[in-house]
Parts: C-alpha cells; sequence; structure tokens
C-alpha cells in the first residue's frame, strides 16, 4: 500500500469513472467501438489500479476471489447458455433469430448477452491472473 | 507511414536492450504505437482492445512476473550468428513474397471482394446493429468468439493450477 | 509495384523477423516471450493493413458515409489480442514456476542444471 497523497486522493476519485467508462464501453459498443474485450479489461484494470495503490487485501475485499473465479466460469456459461436458449427456441445452436418475436430484436439479444458473457470471463480471468501474479511473492517468502 | 517506421526502431531498442525493465517499458511504448497505428488504418475497435491490452494488462502482468524473477539478462556464450543468419534468409523469402500481393488500399484486392460486401450491406438491416464489427464478432462469427472466450477461460485456470497456493504448504 | 504501396508489408516483415531473432537467440525466457509478443502483433498489421481503404472510415454504419475499410480482420485480430494476453500470462506462470524450481531463468543455466542432475543419477 502506498502512502503517497496524491496517488490515493486521485484513485478514488478516478477509479470509479474506469467502472463507469468500461459499461460505457459494454453497452455502447453496438453504436462505437468497444465490446465486451474491452469492458472487461477495463474493469479488470481497474480492481489492479486499486489494488495497486490500497494494497491486494483492500482489493480482495473489493472482488473477493470466490467472486472472481465464479466470473469465469459464468462468462463461459453464460455465452454457451444463449446457444442452448436459441436450440430451446426452436432454432440452431447460437441462433439469435428466434430469441424474440422480431428477428432484429433477437439479434439485438443475442448479442446484448454474448457481449455480457465475453465481458464477465475477460475481466474475471485478467483480474485473478493479477491476484494469483502479486501475491506469488509472499508466497515464496513463507515457504 | 512514420509510425511503422517509430514501431521498427523501438523494436531494434527492445532487440538489444539486456535490461528487462527497459525492455517491458519499450514493449508499452511499442504497444501504444501499435493503437495509434491502428487508428490511422480504421481499426478503431482493435486500436482500443490494443492500448488497454497491450499497453495496460500485458505490462502489469510483465511487470509482476519480473518482480518474482531477475531483472537483468545474462550475456550469451555463443555469438548469434546462426539465428540472425536464419532470420534474415526467412525474412528475405518473405520480401520476395510481398511482390505478389496487392498493393496498399488496393479496392480490388481479393479481401475487399468476398463475404465482406455482405456484411456491410445486409448487417444493420439483420441485427439492428451499426457497428459491423460487434454484428460480426457476436452474431456471424459466433461460434468463433465462443471458441476464443473458452480459450481465454482455459488460460485462466491455466493460471490458477500452475500458482495457486498449496493450502499444506502454507500452514508449515 | 511501388515503394509506398508495399511500405507496411516490408515493416510487417522486419517486425516479424526481430520477434523471431529474439525467440531464438535470447536464452532469457521473459526475453523470448516478449520476442513472441513481437512476433504476433506483427500478424495483427499484417491483417489490418490490407484491409485499409484510402478515404474510407471505420467500419460504424451511418448514413453520411460509402465507403468503410474491411471490418472482417478488425473482428479476428481483435479477439487474437485478448487470448494472446491470456496466453501470456500462462507463459509467464510457467516462467515463475521454472524460476522458483531452478533459481533461474535463462536457458543455458537450466539446462546446465539439468545435464549435472543427470550425471550425479
Amino acid at each position: 500500500m502506498t502512502r503517497d497523497l496524491v496517488l490515493r486522493v486521485l484513485g478514488k476519485v478516478l477509479i470509479p469513472f474506469v467502472l463507469l467508462f468500461a459499461l460505457y464501453v459494454q453497452f455502447h459498443g453496438d453504436f462505437g467501438p468497444g465490446g465486451g474485450f474491452q469492458a472487461g479489461v477495463i474493469t479488470a484494470a481497474a480492481v489492479i489500479f486499486y489494488a495497486i495503490i490500497f494494497g491486494l487485501p483492500a482489493a480482495r475485499r473489493f472482488a473477493p476471489d470466490r467472486l472472481v473465479e465464479s466470473m469465469i466460469a459464468a462468462g463461459v456459461l453464460i455465452y454457451g447458455g444463449v446457444g442452448v436458449f436459441g436450440i430451446l427456441m426452436g432454432g440452431n445452436y447460437l441462433d439469435y433469430f428466434v430469441l424474440a418475436h422480431d428477428t432484429v430484436h433477437g439479434q439485438e439479444r443475442g448479442i446484448f448477452w454474448v457481449e455480457v458473457g465475453v465481458a464477465f470471463t475477460v475481466s474475471g480471468v485478467m483480474t485473478k491472473v493479477f491476484y494469483q501474479f502479486a501475491e506469488r511473492r509472499r508466497v515464496v517468502d513463507e515457504a | 507511414m512514420t509510425l511503422l517506421t517509430m514501431m521498427a526502431v523501438v523494436t531494434v531498442a527492445i532487440v538489444v536492450q539486456r535490461n528487462l525493465f527497459a525492455v517491458v517499458v519499450f514493449g508499452s511504448i511499442y504497444s501504444f504505437l501499435m493503437a495509434t497505428a491502428l487508428v490511422a488504418l480504421d481499426a478503431v475497435d482493435v486500436a482500443m482492445t490494443e492500448a488497454s491490452v497491450g499497453a495496460g494488462m500485458s505490462t502489469v502482468l510483465l511487470l509482476t512476473a519480473l518482480n518474482l524473477t531477475r531483472g537483468d539478462e545474462v550475456k550469451p556464450l555463443r555469438r548469434p550468428l546462426l539465428p540472425l543468419f536464419v532470420a534474415i534468409v526467412i525474412g528475405a523469402a518473405l520480401v520476395y513474397g510481398t511482390f505478389g500481393l496487392p498493393a496498399f488500399s488496393d479496392p480490388q484486392a481479393a479481401i475487399h471482394l468476398h463475404v465482406v460486401p455482405r456484411y456491410l450491406v445486409d448487417s444493420l438491416r439483420e441485427t439492428g446493429v451499426p457497428n459491423v464489427v460487434t454484428s460480426v464478432l457476436a452474431s456471424y462469427r459466433g461460434y468463433d468468439t465462443l471458441g476464443e472466450t473458452t480459450v481465454v477461460f482455459t488460460a485462466g485456470a491455466g493460471v490458477i493450477a500452475l500458482l495457486r497456493r498449496r493450502r499444506g504448504k502454507a500452514k508449515q | 509495384m511501388s515503394f509506398t504501396g508495399h511500405y507496411t508489408y516490408w515493416v510487417t516483415i522486419f517486425l516479424m523477423i526481430a520477434g523471431l531473432y529474439i525467440v531464438i537467440a535470447r536464452g532469457n525466457l521473459v526475453k523470448k516471450l516478449i520476442g513472441l509478443g513481437i512476433f504476433q502483433t506483427s500478424v495483427y498489421i499484417l491483417y489490418i493493413a490490407p484491409g485499409k481503404l484510402i478515404g474510407g472510415t471505420a467500419p460504424i454504419l451511418a448514413a453520411s458515409f460509402h465507403t468503410y475499410s474491411n471490418p472482417l480482420p478488425h473482428v479476428l485480430i481483435l479477439t487474437a489480442i485478448v487470448v494472446g494476453v491470456a496466453t501470456l500470462a500462462l507463459g509467464l506462470a510457467i516462467v515463475v514456476r521454472i524460476r522458483e524450481a531452478y533459481d533461474s531463468i535463462e536457458e543455458d543455466e537450466i539446462l546446465e542444471i539439468d545435464r549435472s542432475e543427470g550425471e550425479a543419477q
């Protein structure tokens, strides 16, 4: 944890906006540049920024390991689930046309959920990988 | 063109430099130049990804890994003549290959004539999403993206398996 | 066949063989991974540059534009970048484990340790 006042105050001011920007990138990805991959990485970057300034235990309280690990699996499940839902609605695997009464709405709905799944997995993996690398030093020192 | 030349210069710096921390910082500069070049090439989605992933995540991961290992390279025992020779021969063969490729921004190149016109014309009507990159990524090539997500998932699981703290060891 | 028409290809090839040279010639495992990263990023330009049309715009459809650059390579490379960082993390994790087992990340030293252990047995 750093004792630098400037970093701590700036971090507190900036991190909410980084998370907000991640949400903007996620949901505005249909109309501008962005999408699940970018939003996932930006979310993970916000958590890592927080961990660098306030220390790993503080970041773990904000995003616990259990949550991060289940996000990794949940993303792939959501993506696969959209495909299975397409089959249940009478289409092929990953067929979005059948997800709503109107084919265009079905497409939009399918793309939305697929992007959510991608964002979950990517942000979970990036955060978890950083946790693993950052905590490793302590493990080695203890051994 | 200027950007690409700058990237080549940074690459030379990466090859020559032996301090790994300097190499990682050069790598970050390289990624930002790459992102700028991608904006110039109209690939805004890719540029955004490269700026956040290449310059952000990769740098952080490399720095945390360097924290766990050593910061300097040792001098190699042999002179690297054979690798240099191999690299130059492969490079010459590839340059010879470029003479058969279409020139930059040739509208008649094969890449612009197949599949893509259909995406550009029909994508908005079929999916209602103006950003063609998003609609192709998530809808037309959904299987592809499902595979990529699974690869990211698998790589994350691999890292967890490799670096997981062993419970029995920690208690001793 | 003009200089400006093929310049992007040649820079791509330069980056590619620079990455290849680092991977072959350097013994340090982290440096090898960075070289692999440069090789990988050169492929991004190889894909994206032919898709650019001068006078075109980014492939986000709007009524006021008619020429768009090719979106297909963008999609392929977008996913490749994220997969690239995931595999980089996996490679670094293996390097960290090697460092803990051998106390070195230099290829020559690791081979030396392996050889002397083989003779001792």
